[in-house]
């Protein structure tokens, strides 16, 4: 019953990404446009960019600033978070810093970033860090709030260390809300990464998007679109699924 | 052998600008290898004078002092809800509060003891809550603890559950003594465990009576002998009544 069920919305899943497919094709056949290619056309493309090296060159380039700049805003807005969640002054002190930050919109902070800094590399990385941090903070605050009291106290009446605590007690209380906070960052980040590179860099996706936007040229456009989307695709589903699974298991 | 020394002169806590005084002038003396209940109303306050002995609260006036002969003594605590981490099997459960090697023969006896052998390896979650708190006494004695502290931990149970664990409790504690306190508000449970009754009363705490039991321990499966001695205590201390 479930295999059949499981096949059901396998099926239901692939005709549903065929229907885009064909209204995309009638609707590009009915338009005929220049700004409108064929999915033919735009799969042709996407092949000369991946044979020609470009298209991976520039799609690492963006990947290895984002992989950089999550795992920074990450380590620090967990640090932040816990520290926030269980130091009621800290929190009351710096509440107001967080929604300051929260609410500044991400272009401000990255053409700040660029003016104060320069056109640097380490400019662009920072300008995506302080977008990606506060969310990661608020979510990570919010889990450090509702710690087990109970299990803190089973873990010091049996003289578990600091360490002991954190991986085993802690962190696993932790995990849904890293994972929420990993899950909206990526999107967060790929987002923004974009415009960063748009604006400031001389490679990377973003600065290719720019390119093809000055060109008009819409085929290349989609086919880095659809590179891109299937590559944050694989991470949902060969890191961020199995890791989620995985800390699922002891749920009833 | 750890013998454990109790002198608290006030504990007191805030609550709506008030202050609430939960134990006032308490002193117990608790001998190494002996088993003391504490029986008390609700809320009198055992659980937090069982804190401040475990060492998870420091706000009182007074002190604890746990003599005892090597390094710290070890401590287990089952606490009223077993608190046993979700996340983690059974097994992973025990032998996590094990420092360095855990021992896989003492594990696996404990559990064979308390009839776990077959859920070892489940997740807490899945097991009933007479199969947790079962869970969270092995934890407690997997340590091999020098002091044992336990508060209410077959409260919620039904009466057969209550009495299977509590004899296997006994039976555990009878093949690896230690100092224990334990708490509860059902006499017969008391007298059925305790070499020494302490009888509390409503906050702020203290000791109305002192009571040993002069029960063989080969007797204390003998509900007669606990029915007998519970009248006995009851008629002698009528004052007793009032607290329970």
């Amino acid at each position: 019953m479930t295999r059949r069920s499981n096949r059901r919305e396998q099926a239901l899943a692939i005709s549903s990404l065929l229907l885009i497919g064909c209204l995309w094709e009638l609707l590009a056949v009915i338009l005929h446009s220049h700004t409108l290619p064929t999915p033919a056309k735009v799969a042709m493309v996407f092949w000369q960019a991946v044979i020609s090296g470009e298209l991976p060159y520039h799609l690492a380039v963006t990947l290895g600033r984002m992989l950089i700049s999550f795992a920074i805003a990450m380590s620090l807005g967990c640090a932040i978070g816990i520290w926030l969640g269980r130091n009621r002054s800290a929190d009351a002190f710096f509440d107001n810093w967080l929604v300051i930050f929260l609410n500044i919109p991400a272009l401000v902070t990255i053409i700040l970033c660029y003016v104060w800094f320069g056109l640097e590399e380490w400019a662009a990385i920072l300008a995506v860090v302080l977008n990606k941090l506060p969310n990661v903070v608020v979510s990570i605050r919010e889990g450090a709030r509702t710690l087990s009291k109970d299990l803190l106290e089973m873990a010091e009446a049996y003289r578990f260390s600091r360490r002991k605590t954190f991986v085993h007690v802690i962190w696993p209380q932790l995990h849904p809300f890293v994972m929420t906070a990993t899950r909206s960052g990526l999107s967060l980040i790929w987002k923004i990464i974009l415009v960063v590179e748009l604006l400031g860099r001389s490679n990377g996706m973003g600065y290719q998007l720019h390119l093809f936007f000055q060109l008009f040229d819409v085929a290349s456009l989609l086919a880095y679109t659809f590179a891109f989307v299937m590559v944050i695709q694989l991470i949902e589903m060969l890191i961020l699924k199995p890791l989620d699974n995985k800390a699922r298991s002891w749920r009833r | 052998m750890s013998a454990i020394q109790i002198d608290i002169s006030d504990k007191s806590y805030q609550y709506d600008g008030h202050t609430v005084r939960t134990i006032s002038k308490l002193q117990l003396q608790v001998n190494a290898n002996e088993f003391v209940c504490l029986v008390g109303p609700s809320g009198c306050g055992k659980t937090t004078l069982l804190n401040i002995v475990a060492g998870l609260d420091s706000q009182f006036h007074g002190h604890i002092t746990i003599n005892h002969d090597g390094p710290k003594p070890h401590l287990g605590y089952v606490f009223q809800s077993p608190r046993l981490l979700p996340w983690y099997t059974v097994r992973k459960n025990i032998e996590l509060v094990l420092c360095g090697l855990p021992p896989a023969e003492l594990i696996d006896s404990l559990l064979a003891e308390m009839q776990l052998t077959e859920v070892q390896h489940f997740y807490p979650e899945r097991l009933s809550l007479g199969m947790q708190r079962r869970v969270a006494i092995i934890r407690a004695f997997a340590i091999n603890p020098d002091v044992l502290l336990m508060d209410e931990p077959f409260v919620s149970l039904d009466a057969p559950s209550a009495r299977q664990i509590r004899t296997l409790l006994y039976s555990l504690w009878l093949q690896r003594p230690h100092t224990v306190l334990f708490v509860t508000h059902d006499l017969r449970e008391a007298i059925a465990l305790a070499d020494r009754l302490i009888f509390l009363t409503p906050k702020p705490m203290q000791i109305v009576a002192d009571i040993p039991v002069g029960i063989a321990r080969m007797e204390r499966n003998d509900a007669g002998k606990i029915e007998a001695f519970r009248e006995h205590l009851l008629q002698d201390f009528p004052i007793i009544n009032r607290f329970l």
